[in-house]
């Protein structure tokens, strides 16, 4: 069931457009992400759903109704920051309190919910400590704990864990989930770090630019990119300028690569996203590049020359130059595999992309 | 909430601040420049041909020019290379002048010199103790003229190069000059082509501060200037004449001088502002100074320096318990008594004074505070209405700076001359002769200092509080009351505080409008010294200091609990 749509909003500070026709919508306790690089509008948008901008067009409704122009205080979201923004003035119970004073509930029921709230954060009795006594994750959960005390009909998220240390920042992500799933809410959560968002989202919208450029669910983006600069944002990518050879078969691409000179074969599905002749994008992951004994007779095998191996722990990225074509593979093993040593590169068909181009 | 509804808080808060600075600005001083374009209602320069053709006034211009730039550099003279010494190397003592150093700051102008008089005038208490030394007939030296006031000057105005070097010092990033060293100059090159061009902005302010003080300085002139004759000194004297139109021309001229020095420092400061190109620099430690004889010397001018600060102030104190008449030809006062202060306590005219003044600077200063919140509230940029752009920003900014860049002279003579008599353009009403003229002129000449320190508080104001607190549910004034307030406030009090007790001391401008059923500590403090009632007078000051001492040491608090 829709619960928010945000439809063709857009917002400009000054001459920049930060926002540029963006609709989205998002579905009744689904954890939505807004997920791209700093800079893409991500943040203004995820503001304007809170009331703290105001769109300059488009309209923005919550359960059906238009709430472009509601003040922030009358929505009734939850937000968390990504500084947590916790009063100095006031301590851990108070913080929590705040939207229920403000609200103006019985003594009891507030004392109640705020117990529940800190509970839920597993901060139970921290409420008489000063927030500038506790960790950072700590003042971090009372930041939720003050976001879902008030009920929140959503709940907002702007890189809340950005300031957390790493270790910290993965067991977090597991318990806000965990929290968000378990009380049924709704939630918009911002954020420019890929692997947070796929590990969060049940789906995302991918923003560069100030423009919508995909929105679907985490494997879905990943997996089958719909742009270039989605391709280059989520994940490493080899991107090989080529030209589609025209060709009988309608739906057998035959593609000629503009370095290299190498011809990929390539099951082609949507033919207006090849145009025959024209220079179009292939991607394909260095995951997904096979090297193998010098052999050219698997389909899309070129003869090549490593030119560099770089240890990673678990994996080795090796670069590799098919007669001018610079590709790179990730292998668990880089056995044997020395620089200048010659080799075969294998782009199996399945794993390769036809990206349309900016 | 529709757009209209959102915007009328911000409307009602444009009101408010464009009143004050309708009446209490833009009228006044307008009121006075035309008053002295004008004779018999028609328009003319003839009265800026009348005031320029008399000596003595042509006198008073370029003395009080000369005295300005000679005071500057003094104060430079004096103050910067303390603020080195003193920012620079550790050594012992160090700690007591820093203590001290800003003392003459918040020292009243006038109970300053009174207190200048008599340490060092012919009968003061240097100067007897030369002449019994020495045996001499007469007073070795006069309190008089040109040496005199420069002497003053310095003494009071030396801290403004010594606390902001002082601070320049501090924010000059350590890693800067040992790039130069690296780069091969010497210490000699780093100081000149380093280390002062980043020291050049707050060199400029301290000018500029200094300028103004002392185009504006008042109580010295009048008490021991002699025959060297300033402007502030001549507006007085013709306004006690009853020639008003000179001295409205007069003002005008003052103000004209004063706002082009402010105009011009301020350009050059512009050119010379440096970005940090660093992002997280190191400060410098303060160097011990190790060698044996220096650092005996530096401690020895960190005690002779602590008691040339003290020595007034001592001064003062000490003849505030001396006996009725026993202070004539003696090095000191030959007998003590607490007479001065009980009489002080128990007169009611006496301790009246103390009543009126507390009364009206803290009127001023509530005031200011109040009216500071608006003014504020609409400057934060956060605040986006299209009746304010960066242009009506601008003009408020400068409208709140002009009674704060004007000497006390010119804003007195302007509010009694806008509102001297009834039936103005702008239905104006009489403040002259009334309570309120008092309180009205220090809520004027200070409101800026409070404007700047809520300023300040409000724009380390982390906005994403409002924000949170918005998306909480809380209204408006929930907002202000729960967040903003709480965390603004001891900075916001402790500017207020500041703007109390400077109100507190007011002179230059009490004495031109003053209502004697009214009347201000100041005014009590120059009339007991006419009538050489020392030790009243000195007792006046004395309680005086004492009241901006625990004002000052609770706006420190307050400072600290913020930080």
């Amino acid at each position: 069931m829709m619960l928010l749509s945000l439809n063709k909003i857009e917002k400009s500070f000054g001459s920049t457009r930060a926002v540029n026709d963006v609709s989205i919508t998002v579905n009744q306790g689904e954890f939505f992400g807004l997920l791209g690089p700093s800079g893409c509008g991500k943040t203004t948008t995820l503001r304007m759903i809170a009331g703290l901008e105001t769109p300059d067009a488009g309209s923005i409704e919550f359960e059906g109704r238009s709430i472009t122009n509601l003040p922030a205080e009358r929505r009734g979201f939850g937000m968390v920051f990504q500084n947590y923004a916790l009063f100095p003035h006031l301590n851990v119970f108070e913080n929590v309190a705040f939207g229920l004073r403000a609200r103006h509930k019985s003594k009891a029921e507030m004392e109640q919910r705020v117990a529940g709230a800190l509970e839920l954060v597993q901060l139970p009795g921290y409420g008489k400590r000063r927030v500038d006594e506790l960790s950072g994750g700590q003042q971090q959960r009372v930041a939720i704990a003050r976001a879902i005390a008030i009920e929140p009909a959503l709940l907002l998220f702007d890189e809340p864990l950005s300031n957390l240390d790493v270790s910290l920042r993965e067991q977090t992500r597991g318990e806000l989930r965990e929290l968000v799933t378990r009380l049924g809410l709704t939630a918009v959560y911002v954020t420019h770090d890929q692997e947070e968002a796929f590990a969060l989202c049940d789906r995302i919208a991918v923003m560069v630019g100030g423009k919508l450029m995909q929105t679907g669910q985490p494997r879905e983006l990943y997996e089958r990119p719909a742009e270039i600069s989605v391709a280059r944002f989520l994940g490493r990518n080899n991107f090989i300028k080529s030209m589609r050879l025209s060709s009988s078969n309608s739906s057998d691409g035959e593609f000629k690569t503009l370095e290299g000179d190498h011809t990929i074969k390539f099951e082609v599905n949507h033919d207006d996203l090849a145009p025959l002749n024209k220079p179009v994008v292939l991607a394909i992951r260095p995951e997904h590049v096979r090297l193998t004994a010098p052999d050219t007779s698997v389909t899309n095998s070129f003869k090549a020359q490593v030119r560099q191996v770089v240890f990673a722990g678990a994996t080795s990225t090796v670069r590799v130059d098919a007669n001018g074509l610079l590709l790179e593979a990730l292998v668990l093993q880089p056995n044997g595999l020395q620089v200048g040593q010659e080799c075969s590169v294998v782009l199996a068909p399945e794993h390769l992309r036809l990206l349309r181009n900016e | 909430m529709d757009h209209t509804a959102r915007k009328l808080p911000v409307l009602l808060l444009f009101l408010v601040t464009a009143l004050v600075l309708v009446y209490g600005v833009l009228y006044p001083n307008l009121a006075v420049v035309t008053t002295s374009f004008q004779r018999s209602g028609q328009w003319t320069l003839a009265n800026y041909r009348d005031v320029l053709a008399q000596r003595v006034v042509l006198e008073a211009i370029l003395t009080s020019i000369g005295l300005s730039v000679f005071t500057v550099a003094l104060c430079a003279f004096v103050g910067v290379p303390l603020a080195f010494l003193f920012e620079r190397y550790d050594f012992p003592g160090r700690r007591l002048f820093g203590a001290l150093a800003a003392l003459p700051l918040v020292l009243p102008p006038l109970v300053g010199t009174v207190a200048f008089i008599f340490l060092c005038g012919e009968s003061g208490i240097l100067a007897r103790t030369v002449q019994h030394l020495l045996g001499l007939e007469t007073s070795p030296w006069t309190l008089r003229g040109w040496p005199a006031l420069l002497l003053f000057h310095t003494y009071t105005m030396y801290p403004f190069f010594y606390v902001l070097t002082g601070a320049g010092l501090r924010r000059v990033d350590a890693s800067l000059a040992e790039a130069a060293r690296s780069l091969g100059a010497s210490r000699v090159a780093v100081a000149r082509r380093v280390l002062l061009p980043q020291l050049t902005p707050a060199l400029i302010a301290a000018a500029l501060l200094t300028f103004m003080t002392s185009m504006a300085s008042f109580s010295a002139p009048l008490l021991f200037g002699g025959n060297v004759r300033v402007l502030t000194l001549e507006i007085f004297t013709a306004r006690q004449r009853g020639d008003m139109t000179i001295a409205v021309t007069e003002t005008v001229i003052l103000a004209t001088i004063s706002l082009a020095a402010l105009v011009f420092f301020q350009r050059y400061e512009g050119t010379r502002k440096f970005v940090a190109a660093a992002l997280k620099g190191a400060t410098r430690r303060r160097e011990p100074i190790k060698s044996g004889g220096v650092r005996v010397m530096a401690t020895l001018s960190a005690i002779v320096f602590s008691v040339i600060l003290v020595l007034p102030v001592a001064t003062l104190i000490l003849v505030s318990f001396a006996g009725d008449g026993s202070w004539t030809t003696q090095t000191i006062p030959s007998q003590y008594t607490l007479g001065n202060f009980r009489r002080l306590f128990s007169e009611p005219q006496s301790y009246e004074v103390f009543l009126n003044s507390l009364l009206m600077s803290a009127i001023a200063a509530v005031g200011a505070l109040a009216w500071s919140f608006c003014v504020v509230t609409l400057l934060m940029r956060r605040v986006r209405s299209r009746v304010l752009g960066p242009g009506v920003r601008r003009i408020l900014s400068l409208l709140i700076l002009i009674p704060w860049a004007l000497p006390g002279t010119v804003v007195a003579v302007s509010i009694a001359e806008a509102y001297g008599q009834p039936g103005s353009l702008l239905g104006s009403f009489v403040l002259v002769g009334t309570f309120w003229i008092l309180p009205v002129i220090y809520f004027l000449r200070f409101m800026p200092l409070v404007v700047r320190a809520l300023q300040a508080s409000m724009e380390q104001l982390d906005p994403s509080l409002d924000e949170a607190a918005r998306s909480l549910g809380a209204r408006v004034w929930q907002r202000f009351a729960r967040v903003t307030l709480p965390l603004v406030w001891p900075g916001a009090v402790a500017g207020t505080l500041l703007a109390f007790v400077i109100a507190l001391g007011e002179y230059v401008a009490s004495v031109l409008v003053f209502v004697p059923a009214n009347r201000p500590i100041s005014i009590a403090i120059a009339s007991e010294l006419r009538d050489f009632n020392l030790g009243a007078a000195a007792a006046y000051g004395v309680v005086l200091i004492g009241i901006i001492a625990i004002s000052m040491i609770v706006a420190g608090k307050l400072e600290r609990w913020r930080a």
